[in-house]
């Protein structure tokens, strides 16, 4: 496409970056096919290629209203429009950009700017979630219905194995997912164990950084992550092989470490060396899947085979492309996976969506649970917390994360 | 690029008044009047061409259509009416005096007839999604354009879409039985029916194809085909683009009809093999993908013979498609292989001029000599069963003059193709890209007529002006710049 980006941005690293993607786009339309908030409202507007326009118009200095934030606000950040284009144009990066440009521009209503920024600190903190959460479990009945089916009731961690092996291997804990569900993690610790991987955690480590990153306070972000970096090159230099997301919307993050600090001099090659280093479970997993395979194959054997709906986060099928190596474990592990229409739209989770655009967060919510249940599943299996708690607000059938259903099994 | 038919025609309208009338007749997410929202609404799948609209209407049903076009009518405005925007002839170009009149939310599927085998669906609908509805029946809706996972079935009809499938199927034409379209005076037509042939003039007909000049379609029942039993694919690798050219031919010649016969040269191998990896032999000069379906035993005897022709005609190296995933594998490449082009070059011109099979290999070999001649690079995909080309130039429209350069270039394929004895355009319509080359292909004593069939449906000319079909001052204006062979065309028509 043709751009001419105006003075105020074209000569910064942003300004490059976005025209190098802008020009990627020959507006051939395929991304509206594959937008949950297109196919939902049907405006161009609330479709990649329109977000791409108004985001080009921002850049080329035209000046940008509430309706050009308003658009922007309901894309999910899913970018399965990024998995669809052909031309390679990526999304979720042009977006990131334009966001920023335009909540500089337009700004936020008082109240909204003080909501948003109380969000980003209290879920991106587990020091501050974790009270919040036993507050809210306490005092539900004083909490507005969308946030009060939002809290799960209390789960309870099975033991972590003492890291006895020689290869060894970091978590994230993550943010939110140590209070909400802290058995994730222990499940991992578990079946990594016995292919021989100890699983250690980094106790300095924190949020991955997204949760401030695309709510748009880009340096809060970059501080999260700059944290994390200093966390785990220790253990890396220490022999850790690799660092394992257990929840794919922080994996397709610290992957692109290298990328959002591509501009401090200081940080660029530690985030490189981090990303690199970084791996989804599902690709941890489904490297070592000899051995674990044979594994489950034993424990199932003669065990009536069961069905359960695989739900694959957009940060793990368009944000990591990861596709099929979960769904195979299970399969492995006597799982019947049922067929889910859809599957390459999102749940309306999306980070912050859920709390920020309810009304288009619940639909795509319904017609998900719908999907998800139409094959008669005992259950979901999913891969980011951020899903496994939203879609759990929508049906009674138990959602949890893959590896844990890969452990009950063992 | 040049601009869309002169619209002075067509006086200003007081667009405060305007818009006034639609927001009383639309609910307000369904009317879009800022500048910064209309601007993204300023092309269609052809963004070389570019105008802003006055206002966008996105209706939710029937009723609203009929009351923005009355509006319109009454006002004397222009109206565009666009479906998912893919469009690659710059058909829903905008009229920057008028109303574009999306109906990307009118996406329902209103009824599946399993017995009847029909489908009655809002011109919103995705082409795919009428298949992927129809799938747990063991239906599918036949045409098949490359953009079927985002164009709309409305879209389709105005341009009469063709697509892989069409050589064996047929176009849109071919597969839908009834129309329900709103006139720009707001009345409601029913068009067709449900048997196969009525009484009267075939309406029908005439209004698919017609680019939005005649009325706006709200609902389509479409044909639904049994899924075959089998498909499989025939991937042919060859070392010359006439060999390729040579062995479609052959394979036509042969009385074979193949489900889909396509071809596409080296450089979109190269460019969509890094978005499909469909596993495409990359040091081919040209590959064929020749579909067979229908039961195990005809497939079978039908990829024999395709293969013998194949091999005799010169291919290097031949393949079948092993299982369901990887006929798709190689089908997705080809359908992603315009906008993969993107990935080599940041603009591409998409031409769709369609030749006699037999002319194949020579006009390849003109295209190659155009491309060195003005220095562009001009990757061929196309639907070579049917001998319609789709030359992609590539060019990078933010080089001053390379826009009207590539524009230039795409001309003279197009004369190539009309010398060649065949026609501007084969599935895309005509728009407002091939609407010069009209003028070559057509005398003014038929230009004369379509305008009559116009001004029957549409007496002020306000459905998509300036579209599809020139006016003769127009091509005196067009034959000014064109001088072809030697001679002007319409001599004897006044020069402004």
């Amino acid at each position: 496409m043709e751009t001419h980006l105006a003075d105020f941005i074209k000569d910064t690293p942003e300004g490059q970056e976005a025209e190098a993607i802008l020009r990627r786009c020959v507006h051939c339309g395929f991304c509206t096919a594959t937008c949950p908030t297109y196919q939902l409202l049907g405006d161009e507007l609330d479709g990649p290629r329109g977000r791409i326009y108004l985001i080009k118009q921002v850049l080329e200095g035209s000046p940008a209203t509430e309706s050009t934030q308003l658009h922007l606000d309901r894309c999910l950040t899913c970018r399965s429009c990024e998995t669809t284009c052909p031309s390679g144009v990526e999304y979720g990066k042009l977006v990131d950009i334009g966001r920023k440009v335009v909540d500089d521009q337009v700004g936020r209503p008082a109240m909204e700017g003080v909501k948003r920024k109380a969000m980003s600190t209290v879920l991106s903190s587990p020091s501050l979630f974790s009270p919040a959460l036993a507050a809210g479990r306490a005092f539900g009945g004083l909490l507005p219905e969308a946030l009060r089916k939002k809290i799960p009731a209390a789960q309870r961690a099975d033991a972590w194995p003492a890291p006895t092996n020689a290869r060894r291997m970091v978590v994230l804990e993550g943010c939110v997912q140590p209070s909400l569900s802290p058995n994730i993690n222990a499940a991992t610790a578990r079946v990594l164990d016995r292919i021989g991987i100890s699983l250690v955690k980094a106790p300095q480590a924190g949020c991955c950084g997204a949760v401030a990153f695309h709510m748009n306070y880009q340096d809060d972000g970059r501080d999260h992550m700059r944290r994390n970096i200093d966390a785990w090159l220790p253990l890396l230099d220490g022999g850790a092989e690799t660092i394992v997301m257990t929840a794919s919307g922080c994996g397709s993050t610290v992957k692109e470490y290298g990328h959002h600090l591509a501009h401090d001099a200081t940080y660029a090659p530690r985030a490189e060396r981090i990303s690199k280093a970084t791996r989804d479970l599902t690709e941890v997993l489904a490297a070592e899947s000899d051995k674990l395979v044979a594994m489950l194959e034993k424990a199932v054997a003669g065990k009536p085979r069961r069905k359960l709906a695989f739900h694959s986060p957009c940060s793990l099928q368009h944000g990591q492309q990861i596709r099929g190596k979960a769904e195979a474990l299970l399969t492995a592990a006597g799982y019947d996976l049922t067929p889910v229409p859809d599957g390459h739209l999102c749940c309306g989770s999306a980070g912050t969506y859920s709390l920020l655009q309810p009304e288009l967060s619940q639909q795509l919510l319904a017609n998900k649970v719908q999907a998800l249940t139409s094959g008669g599943p005992e259950g979901v299996a999913t891969a980011n917390i951020g899903c496994l708690t939203h879609i759990q607000t929508g049906m009674k059938q138990p959602v949890r994360h893959w590896v844990e259903w890969i452990d009950e099994r063992m | 690029m040049g601009k869309p038919e002169a619209i002075s025609a067509i006086p200003a309208v007081d667009s405060h008044a305007l818009i006034s009338r639609l927001r009383a007749v639309l609910p307000s997410p369904s009317l879009l009047a800022l500048p910064e929202e209309t601007k993204p609404y300023e092309c269609d799948g052809l963004s070389a061409f570019r105008e802003v609209p006055l206002a966008v209407a996105l209706p939710e049903d029937e009723a609203q259509v009929a009351a923005v076009l009355k509006v319109c009518h009454e006002m004397r405005v222009p109206v565009v009416a666009r479906g998912a925007g893919t469009g690659l002839s710059g058909g829903a170009l905008p009229n920057p005096l008028g109303v574009t009149l999306g109906l990307s939310k009118m996406k329902r599927i209103l009824h599946i007839d399993p017995l009847a085998r029909t489908a009655r669906v809002q011109p919103g609908v995705r082409n795919l999604a009428i298949s992927e509805a129809a799938a747990p029946l063991g239906l599918y809706y036949a045409p098949d354009p490359s953009s079927q996972i985002a164009c709309s079935i409305g879209g389709n009809i105005a341009e009469n879409s063709g697509g892989v499938h069409c050589l064996k199927y047929g176009l849109t034409v071919h597969n839908i039985l009834k129309l329900r379209v709103v006139t720009i005076d707001g009345e409601i037509l029913e068009l067709g029916g449900e048997g196969l042939d009525a009484a009267g003039y075939d309406l029908m007909a005439l209004m698919t194809g017609s680019e939005g000049l005649l009325g706006v379609v709200t609902e389509i029942t479409v044909k639904l085909l049994p899924k075959p039993q089998l498909a499989r694919v025939v991937l042919a690798a060859f070392d010359s683009l006439e060999k390729a050219g040579n062995a479609v031919a052959n394979i036509i010649g042969a009385g074979i009809i193949p489900a889909g016969l396509e071809m596409m040269d080296k450089l979109a191998t190269r460019a969509v093999e890094q978005f499909v990896h469909a596993g495409y032999p990359l040091d081919a000069e040209a590959i064929l993908l020749c579909e067979s379906d229908g039961t195990p035993e005809e497939v079978a005897a039908e990829i024999e013979r395709m293969e013998a022709v194949m091999r005799a005609s010169g291919a290097t190296q031949i393949r079948l498609s092993k299982d369901e995933a990887e006929r798709l594998r190689f089908w997705s490449g080809r359908k992603a292989a315009f906008p993969a082009v993107g990935r080599l070059m940041p603009d591409y011109y998409c031409m769709d001029g369609t030749i006699p099979k037999r002319k194949l290999a020579e006009v390849l070999k003109g295209i190659a000599q155009l491309s060195e001649e003005f220095g562009l690079g001009c990757p061929n995909v196309f639907h070579a069963g049917d001998g319609n080309l789709h030359p992609l130039i590539m060019f990078d429209a933010n080089v001053p003059g390379q826009a009207e350069h590539a524009a230039k270039f795409g001309s003279r394929i197009l004369k190539l193709c009309i010398e060649a004895g065949g026609t501007i355009t084969g599935e895309h319509g005509v728009g407002v890209e091939k609407i010069g080359e009209m003028c070559d292909q057509f005398t003014p004593d038929a230009l004369e007529t379509f305008h009559s069939v116009k001004a029957a449906f549409d007496t002020h000319g306000l459905l998509n002006p300036g579209k599809a079909v020139p006016t003769l001052h127009r091509c005196a204006e067009y034959g000014q710049m064109h001088v072809a062979r030697g001679k002007e065309a319409f001599p004897d028509l006044p020069r402004f």
